[in-house]
Parts: C-alpha cells; structure tokens; sequence
C-alpha cells in the first residue's frame, strides 16, 4: 500500500505558498486595516484613496485590505511594505496624508518617519511597536497576525507554517492531540474557563460515531470584539483549531455559529473554510489520510441568549434559543443529541498553536493555573483603546496604564467593568489583582468574553449598573422565573435609586433579591446578570447611599437628582454661546445681561454646559437639585 | 442487574429505581416539594418555575429536583434556609406577576400557588415586590373554556397537553423576557385558531388562567 505522509503533502502546499508571498513582497504592498472597525473610521476611502493616488503616479503597488490591527484609537490605520524598508504603520489617515505616503515614500524614498506609528521589524531608523509601553506587557499569540496577513489568502497563512500543526498532528495519534492540550491546560476563553482538554475529552469517550465540533462565535457582549476581529483577521487560525479537535475527538463535521451582526467575519470565515477545502486541509481525506472533516458556517440572528451553550444548540436545530438545563451536558447530548464539542473562537485559535510549538511553551506563558494569554477589547475613559493581548497574571494595573496608556488627562480611575453584563466592576484598590479566570472570580468580576470598560468620576455607578442590568434584563429569554421577573425587578430598583427614591433597606433588598437571582436562574445569563450590580454595592456603597439618603448623585449623572445653573459670578455679558446651544429655549438673558435657566424648560441635555467657553465654565450642575439661595442667585 | 436504588429524603429512606427523577420520587413517597411546570412524561424538564429546589449532600448549592437524577445513597432535604429562601423568593416574583384577586378566581382553594402557600407557609401577598400590574385581554372565545393570562404562571402544563397529549398544536410560548406569553398562532383568539377545544389544557392548569366558564365567579 502507498501510505502518503501528510507531512509531505503539506510541504508541498507550504512552498507554493511561500513563493506566492515571495513573489508579491518584491514590490510595494499597501495593506489597509479594514476590520469592521477600521471600515467604520473609513478604511474603504483610504483603501480608494491609495488606488487613486498610485493610479494617478503610475506606480506599480498593491493594495490589500487586512484585518485588525489593534489599535482603534488611530484608525484607520495602514501599514506599507516597500523592499529595502522596514513595514511602516501608518494611523489616523485621510486623503492628505495618503497622497504624501504615496508621493514620499512610494513614489519617493522618504517613509515620512514624522507620520508613522511604529515599524513592524526591528531596524536601525525607526521604533516598532515593542519598543512602546504596550509592547512591552502585550504577548501575542492568537492576535499576532492579526492585521498583518492577508486573511483573504490562505497562502498568507500557509506560508507562515499555518496548517503545520494540523500536518504534525495527522502524521501522529489523535491521542497526542488531546494529551497536549490537557496538558497544556488549555481553559475556555468563553469565559468560564473549563478546561477544553476535559471537555474534548468527555465528548472522545462518549462511546457515540457521530460527533460535533461547534464554534461559538455568537460574541455578544456591549463593548468586547475580540471573536470578530479574530475571525475577520485570521480566520484560518480558528480553523485550524477546530479541524484539530474535530481530529482529537472523532468528528466528521464542524460549524461555527456567529453572529449575523458580523458579516464580514461570516464572509471571511466562509471564504476561509472554501480555501481550505481546495488545498485539502477540509472535506475527505485530508492531506491524504482518512481522516474526514467538513465546517460549515451558521449564521446567528441577534440573540444574546444564543452565547449560551444549550440555547445556541436549540437555535441551531431550528427551535427557539432558549437555554436547557443541565446535565446533560453538550459533550454527552449535543447538537441532534449528538456529543458536541462547543469551545469560543479565541480557545480554537489558540491550539495549533499548541500542537505547534508544544504544552510546554503554552505553559511558560501566563500563570499556572491560567497559562496563556488573555485578549480584551479595551474601551471606555483610556487613551489607547483597542484589542490587546496580554500574558495571564498581568494587573489591572499594568494592563490599564501601561498597555492602555492610562487614563485621558484630567480623568480620575474610578472603577474598571470587566466582563461584559456579565462582570463586576472593580474599583481603585482591586487594581493589583493579576488578571487570570480564579482571581477575577474572587474579587467578584469574571473574566467573561473580555471586555474591558474603564471608568472614571464622571461615571455613576449606579448607572452603570442599571445600563448593564437593562442590557441582560432586555436580553432575558424569559424562560425561568427568577431572571424573567427578577432582573425586571432588580431593574425597577435601579431606576427608582437613580431617581433618589427608597432608602437603605431597599438597598438591601437589591441586594438579597441580586443573590436570588444568581443563584435560582436557570442559566448562566441569569446567574450572572446580577454582578454589576452586587460588585457596585459592594465596592460603591457611599454611591448608592448618596442616592437614596440625600437624593444626591456624585457623579452629577442622574438626570432626576441634578439640575443645571448659570453661575452669575462666572458668566460674561459678552457672551451668548449657551442660548444657541438650548434646544428648549431655556436660558433666558436676565435684566444685567448674564445668563439664566428656567428649570421648567431645561432638558438636561448639557448642551449649554459644553458650549459655554472654558474660560468661564459658569454652566454647574448641581446636586442633590436644589437651586442656590435668592441672594447668589440674583447676585452680578 | 438490579435497577433498584435507595435514596434518602428528609430522613425517610426511600427505595426507588435508577433514572427516576428526584421530585417524583419525593411525590409519589407523599413528600411534598413545591412545583408548578414539571411534567411527568417529559424527558427534559423544562425546569423554569424554579421551585423545587433542595439540598443534596454533596452539593454546594441547593438544587432543582425536576432535573436530578436519583443515585445510589443520596442523601436529601427538602428544606434549608437557603431552601426557603430561594423558594419565597421565587414564589413572590410569581405572585409579583399574577392577578392575586383569588376571591374571584374560578380557581380559588383548587390553586397550585396557594397549595405552595400552605405547606411552606408563605403569604398570598406582595410584601417585598411591587405589582408589575399588567393589563391582558380575556380571550373567552372558546364556548366553555376561557384564557386570562394575567393569572398565567408561564408554566407550560397547557402546552404539553395541547401539543403531546392532544396532538394538536394550538399553542406556544410567544415573545421574549417579561413579555413571554402562552399563545396561539399569530396570537388569534382560540376559537379562531387551530384548537379543537378539547379543554386537556384546562384540566392541567395549575391556576386559574385556562378555566371553565361555568366555573366563573360572578
């Protein structure tokens, strides 16, 4: 019998790969970071902006888009490749700065240092993005080609050992596949943190022929896009994974769930698994051996629910996405009753990883029982807001000032979302706990999906547990009591304390019925819908006391318990900004020619308080809301 | 091979076989445990009125008995503080949803939510929640039977009934979170739709939501 060497046949598939990227790097190559983010900021007219301008000069340049690259606060963003230089990025882009790079240094020899961001190779001219606070604590694993490879090839991917892992894989045991990564402790990026190898392994000695591998890429979460940049960038990277552990546990076909809101990860992970089928890394007998695996894509349509396990399944089967309880669990009764391996995009990506360079390696990375990596989507009051990766064991700390580059000046920390609506938020002193699934767990937050809000003092807590508790409680399938009627009352509370109404026994009321909650719902988006709002009373109590004690909101947030006053003593007669900026016709102009507002109009907008200019800043606002005495008031 | 296993239940020593689910154990060996949405047949438990609860040994959260399995030895109580807790907690959000004038309910003293009231000493009030008071249009198209959901508890017996027992299919749950309601096809009134008004459904309401009009108080 002639026993092909999967081995070999991939080494095949890598030269021609090579010599397809090979062949384009020996001329200028313009990639454009067009993720979703990036076609937000408007990466398709810079995309049109450098065919134009190259057209126009005649030049020999491609220009391809990619993924994310991870820096939302400067996109859109570009990086240009031109033989005899380093890779440049290039941030904040527009019509001006494309026709100077184009005339510069594409046209030219000047890579126009004063506009780049960083160099992605090491050189003797200019910085790369190591070289700055947030390479130094960032490690990339699973983003480290995020934005920096042509997601649209699979050359890209080949050419840079992509598919090694599974061609090593095949050449040995499927065995060897699941002891690696239950000895690498590989634990679910979900954000439960189960670790995959268990899992795997639950649904291998299931007994069952017929098994399933599903991706869950239904990323719900407000504020977090890791999964979608993920896919949108590198989507071969979870396909590999997932065509590993379909190999480690003896399946025969795969999907990978996501959500409808994300159409370009949907286009690029169909594109991808199309591609893959062509080079016979899918389909039957890959590389050559009898091993059989297909993937296909399914679409979500907009429920949060469907994130959870049992409900994503209902919904896959053509029933409604509401959850089940368990046990069973998926692994012994799965998709079609089947046994199913679900597991989040980021636990997929990071296995050939694994198989690549090993457990061990795996485990130098991060803490012990966290090893690896964590990915955040870092927004909220953070200067450099974007997608990073850093080791487990990183604080709060390090990844807030270091990697996110603190805060905006004139911003003071208050406290730190993480973990989506599922999460808590952390203040000031829980800033020095490392960040790994066990220590968030204790400090009372989650690691969750990973998003990462940060919060300053113009943030009420009390709103931001409300906007959270809204979010879930509008989310809620409504299936069980205690999340169908409990989040709805929880949110009632909630709204009443913003309005400065109950007192300290309603507090604790919120709080035992948020422990109820937690503990009698159904699933997981009911068990832990209520940690915003039991960490904001546990970190942010005075907050919660000033609402409803002195009808006072120290953020100056919440609309019922502040109003807006002129200052007499600050405002200029010269000055008429804040009557335009009204939309109700409020501020009227008093006898002496300063400004005042009539309460009965004023909406609140704030408007006039960001209109009025910084060298009188008399627009306050004032609470709890009660208006200075007669004599302040009519003083000049 | 010996399918039969010995369980405990508040101190009673129960023998059953293996696979039965724990709270019909507890109920056939006359144990009262709280419940309004299990259904005997059904293989998975729709577990949502949260009620049940218990505490097994072992466990370090009271559980729902609707969806344990009985084991070999397991040891159970039926109440604990926390127990109790979750159970009145439950029991209120319920009564927070549902049209508490039993005086006029066909239902009165024949009313799973006051059987519940009884054995764990619970109030037919709203202590702690307020009323969400919403409003619901009486669908009484049916010639002897009417619907009023605002006594509803979502339990999903008249599903079951209607669609496993009947065969017919005529209602569902609609809607998502607060505003999940029991039912028809683009939500006509039963006479209208599919129902063949064999009335299994009202026979297993467990309050007074699908009731006979000749029942109806005046």
């Amino acid at each position: 019998m002639n026993k092909t060497d999967p081995q070999e046949i991939y080494e095949k598939i890598k030269e021609e790969a090579r010599s397809w990227v090979d062949a384009r790097q020996e001329k200028p190559l313009v990639m454009v970071g067009t993720a979703t983010c990036g076609l937000a900021a408007g990466a398709l007219q810079v995309k049109e902006d450098f065919l134009k301008e190259i057209e126009n000069k005649g030049l020999d340049a491609e220009v391809i888009e990619v993924g994310c690259i991870g820096h939302c606060y400067a996109e859109p963003l570009a990086i240009i490749a031109k033989p005899g230089f380093p890779p440049v990025c290039y941030g904040h882009l527009d019509d001006g700065l494309v026709h100077r790079l184009v005339e510069d240094f594409l046209a030219g020899d000047d890579p126009s240092y004063e506009y780049a961001m960083a160099a992605l190779e090491r050189n003797d001219e200019f910085p790369t993005f190591e070289d700055f606070p947030r390479g130094v604590y960032e490690e990339k694993l699973i983003l480290e080609h995020c934005g920096f490879t042509d997601f649209s090839k699979i050359e890209s991917y080949v050419a840079r050992d992509g598919y090694s892992a599974l061609a090593k894989a095949l050449s040995g045991d499927p065995g060897l596949v699941l002891e690696e990564v239950k000895e690498a402790n590989l634990r679910g990026r979900g954000g439960a943190g189960f670790p995959a190898g268990k899992k795997w392994e639950a649904c291998l000695n299931n007994g069952e022929d017929e098994k399933y591998i599903i991706c869950n890429g239904d990323e719900g979460d407000p504020g977090a896009f890791m999964d979608r940049s993920v896919l949108e960038s590198d989507p071969h990277l979870v396909l590999e994974g997932m065509i590993l552990c379909a190999y480690a546990v003896g399946a025969k076909q795969g999907y990978l769930y996501i959500r409808a809101e994300y159409p370009r990860a949907v286009e690029h992970t169909r594109k991808a698994i199309e591609q893959a089928r062509e080079k016979g890394f899918l389909g039957s007998s890959i590389l050559g051996t009898d091993f059989s695996f297909d993937l296909e894509v399914f679409q979500g349509s907009g429920a949060f629910i469907c994130g959870e396990a049992t409900a994503l399944v209902n919904s896959m089967e053509g029933r409604t996405g509401m959850p089940e309880s368990r046990p069973p669990r998926l692994v012994q009764q799965g998709f079609r009753g089947k046994p199913t391996v679900l597991n989040n995009v980021k636990t997929f990506a990071y296995v050939p990883l694994i198989i690549g360079r090993g457990a061990e390696w795996f485990k130098g990375i991060g803490n012990p029982e966290s090893p690896g990596t964590a990915v955040f989507s870092l927004v909220g009051k953070i200067n450099n807001t974007g997608l990073v990766e850093v080791p487990m064991g990183t604080t709060l700390r390090q990844l807030i000032e270091e990697v996110g580059d603190g805060l905006p000046e004139g911003s003071a920390f208050k406290a730190v979302q993480i973990g989506g609506p599922s999460g808590g938020c952390l203040p000031e002193s829980s800033l020095d706990v490392p960040i790994d699934f066990d220590s968030l767990h204790e400090a009372g937050a989650i690691m969750g999906s990973g998003g990462l809000v940060v919060m300053d003092q113009e943030d009420c807590m009390v709103s931001v547990a409300r906007f959270f508790l809204e979010f879930t409680q509008h989310e809620s399938c409504g299936k069980c009591t205690f999340c169908r009627l409990g989040t709805k009352h929880m949110l009632d509370i909630l709204t009443d304390i913003t309005r400065g109404e109950g007192d300290l026994q309603t507090l604790q009321f919120l709080k035992e019925l948020s422990e109820d909650v937690r503990d009698g719902s159904l699933c997981n988006l009911g068990r832990t819908a209520p940690n915003p709002v039991l960490t904001t009373l546990r970190y942010f109590y005075d907050e919660y006391r000033a609402h409803v004690e002195e009808g006072r909101c120290p953020a100056l947030v919440c609309r019922d318990l502040i109003l807006y006053y002129i200052k007499p003593s600050k405002c200029s007669k010269l000055c008429n900004v804040c009557v335009g900026s009204c939309p109700t016709e409020a501020i009227y102009t008093r006898d002496d020619g300063l400004k005042a507002i009539d309460q009965e109009k004023c909406v609140k907008c704030d408007n006039c308080r960001k209109a009025c200019p910084t060298e009188y800043d008399a627009v306050l606002r004032l609470s709890p809301p009660v208006l200075p005495d007669e004599k302040e008031r009519k003083a000049k | 091979m010996s399918e039969h296993i010995a369980i405990t239940i508040d101190d009673q020593k129960i023998k059953t076989r293996r696979g039965e689910k724990l709270l019909w154990v507890a109920l056939d060996n006359d144990i009262y445990i709280p419940h309004l949405c299990a259904i005997k047949g059904e293989k998975r438990p729709n577990a949502s009125c949260r009620l049940c609860f218990v505490e097994i040994e072992g466990h370090n959260q009271p559980v729902t008995a609707c969806t344990r399995e009985v084991e070999e030895g397991m040891v159970v109580a039926t109440r604990s503080p926390r127990v109790d807790r979750l159970v009145k907690t439950g029991f209120e959000l319920l009564l927070s949803d549902h049209n508490l004038k039993c005086r006029e309910c066909p239902a009165n003293k024949n009313c799973s939510l006051q059987v519940i009231a009884r054995k764990r000493g619970l109030k037919l009030k709203r202590d702690r929640f307020k009323p969400l008071e919403r409003e619901f249009e009486l669908d009484d198209s049916p010639a002897e039977f009417a619907f009023d959901r605002s006594r509803c508890v979502l339990c999903g017996q008249c599903i079951w009934a209607d669609r496993v027992e009947a065969g017919v299919g005529a209602i569902g749950f609609t809607n998502r979170g607060i505003d999940r309601v029991v039912t028809t096809f683009n939500d006509l009134p039963l006479a209208d739709s599919i129902c063949t008004e064999c009335k299994l459904c009202v026979d297993v309401c467990p309050v007074g939501a699908l009731y006979y009009k000749k029942d109806q108080k005046a």
